[in-house]
């Protein structure tokens, strides 16, 4: 890549006034460094999976409300988590967590449990209970 | 406190603290040149490990390895510590500040306050200095940022103590021993040794194979997966490939950035006609990303499409074959 062609297209790197440092090669042929505001494919990447997020946390909710899931699913995607990454915040097994998101088994957690997850999440066991403050 | 720490923005975090730390030091060592001794580059197809809902495509080497490896190959000793208990690691962090002695740690980015929200996933191998402290504030110098930065001793805590996979468990690391002069020589060439066995290792996940293994997957993927599912691992391909700390072009221009510098040390011309040849396979891995995402651009996308791109990943593969196989000789006829 040439130095006049490092891309300054428009990201999220914006919101915070940043800029990301890429290895080109200068008129002489010699590497050196140039900012980049970043570049579109990757932007829409990006985008995608945000949005691919998105619909995750919409169908996590739609789950709960339908009585499918509880909401700790919901509040799984919101911090965009998956199983694993929830299993290892709490320090319990996958499969514990797991079962956990069947309301019938998450509607007779102990306080203890409940109050482990409100912490990862940052959030009350009153929250925890409910979905409305996740966002 | 502050110590007199100079901030350099790096294109990849690890390679940055490191040349970072050893400026500081009194050696001036480039990130190509930590990236390249370190044997920072690669190709790694990783089915088990599911980053994003997406398996794990990885154009660089296990976080940790490239600092491992360049230590060991120009002999400064580095002193690594992992802890249980976040008041222990706070106060081993504060124990060196006081010494003045900047250390290098590593974190997760989801609770990474300067980070763009949109950038902060549970990815737990990002690398930063710690240079000081003022009331209960670190101060940061995180080398993918442009300038330096504060984190109150909670939001570190927090992002030292991240957890799922690679989870930091406070590590912190620095240098605590040095030699009288910094020979780099023989450390370039185990450096690129190890990167040409790596690339051109006979397992059929790593290295070139593993390319080959990748581009005959895309050809499979509408298929098997649907198009959607098929379009959000060709996503995570790219910013596996472009995301910030990469340099570009999946790390390729930092090696060849690398190369370039290495002939010079080296005194070798061979090694700067490859560092050109690298830049123009840098280039083809772009052009790749380009067309990657004109597929998932619009969600929808004809089977030829896919086809296509596999077939250019399939001569980017042929292509970094036969550079590893030069790259072997000419470093091999320098002994």
């Amino acid at each position: 890549m040439k130095k006049q062609d490092v891309p300054q297209d428009k990201s999220s790197l914006e919101t915070t006034n940043s800029k990301e440092l890429c290895y080109a090669v200068n008129e002489d042929g010699e590497y050196t460094t140039a900012h980049s505001s970043g570049w579109a494919p990757k932007t829409i990447a990006l985008d995608n999976a945000i949005a691919e997020i998105n619909e995750r946390i919409a169908h996590a909710k739609e789950n709960v409300e339908q009585g499918k899931s509880s909401p700790l699913e919901y509040y799984m995607e919101v911090h965009k988590m998956d199983i694993g990454i929830l299993a290892s915040y709490v320090g319990l097994w996958k499969w514990r967590v797991k079962r956990h998101f069947k309301p019938k088994v998450f509607n007779k957690l102990s306080n203890k449990i409940l109050q482990k997850y409100a912490d990862v999440f940052e959030i009350t066991i009153e929250e925890l209970k409910e979905i409305k403050h996740g966002n | 406190m502050e110590i007199k720490f100079t901030h350099h923005q790096s294109a990849h975090c690890e390679n940055g603290v490191v040349s970072n730390l050893m400026k500081h030091n009194g050696f001036d060592v480039s990130e190509p040149m930590v990236f390249g001794i370190g044997s920072g580059l690669l190709f790694c197809y990783i089915p088990f490990l599911k980053v994003n809902h997406a398996p794990a495509i990885t154009y660089r080497a296990m976080p940790g390895a490239i600092f491992k490896r360049f230590a060991k190959r120009v002999g400064i000793k580095i002193k690594h510590e992992k802890f249980k208990s976040p008041q222990k690691a706070k106060a081993r962090l504060d124990e060196n500040l006081q010494n003045n002695n900047p250390v290098g740690l590593q974190v997760g980015v989801y609770n990474l306050e300067y980070f763009p929200d949109e950038y902060r996933f549970h990815f737990n191998a990002h690398n930063l200095v710690v240079y000081g402290k003022e009331d209960s504030n670190y101060l940061i110098s995180d080398p993918v940022m442009e300038t330096v930065t504060t984190l109150s001793d909670k939001q570190l805590e927090k992002v030292r103590f991240a957890k799922g996979a690679f989870a930091p468990k406070g590590h912190i690391y620095y240098p605590t021993g040095f030699p009288d002069t910094l020979s780099l020589e023989s450390a370039i060439k185990k450096g690129i040794k190890h990167t040409c066995k790596d690339m051109l290792a006979p397992v059929p996940i790593v290295g070139v194979k593993g390319i080959r293994m990748v581009a005959k997957l895309i050809r499979k993927w509408p298929k098997k997966k649907g198009v959607r599912k098929a379009n959000h691992y060709l996503g995570q391909i790219v910013r596996m490939q472009e995301e910030i700390g990469t340099g570009g072009g999946g790390f390729r221009y930092i090696y060849a950035a690398f190369l370039q510098e290495a002939s010079k040390v080296l005194k070798n011309d061979t090694l700067a006609e490859l560092s050109k040849e690298m830049t123009v396979i840098g280039d083809l891995w772009r052009d790749f990303a380009l067309d990657l995402s004109r597929i998932y651009r619009n969600r929808k996308a004809k089977m030829d499409a896919y086809n296509d791109v596999a077939s250019q990943l399939e001569a980017i593969a042929e292509k970094e074959e036969l550079f590893f196989k030069k790259l072997r000789k000419a470093i091999k006829n320098d002994d």
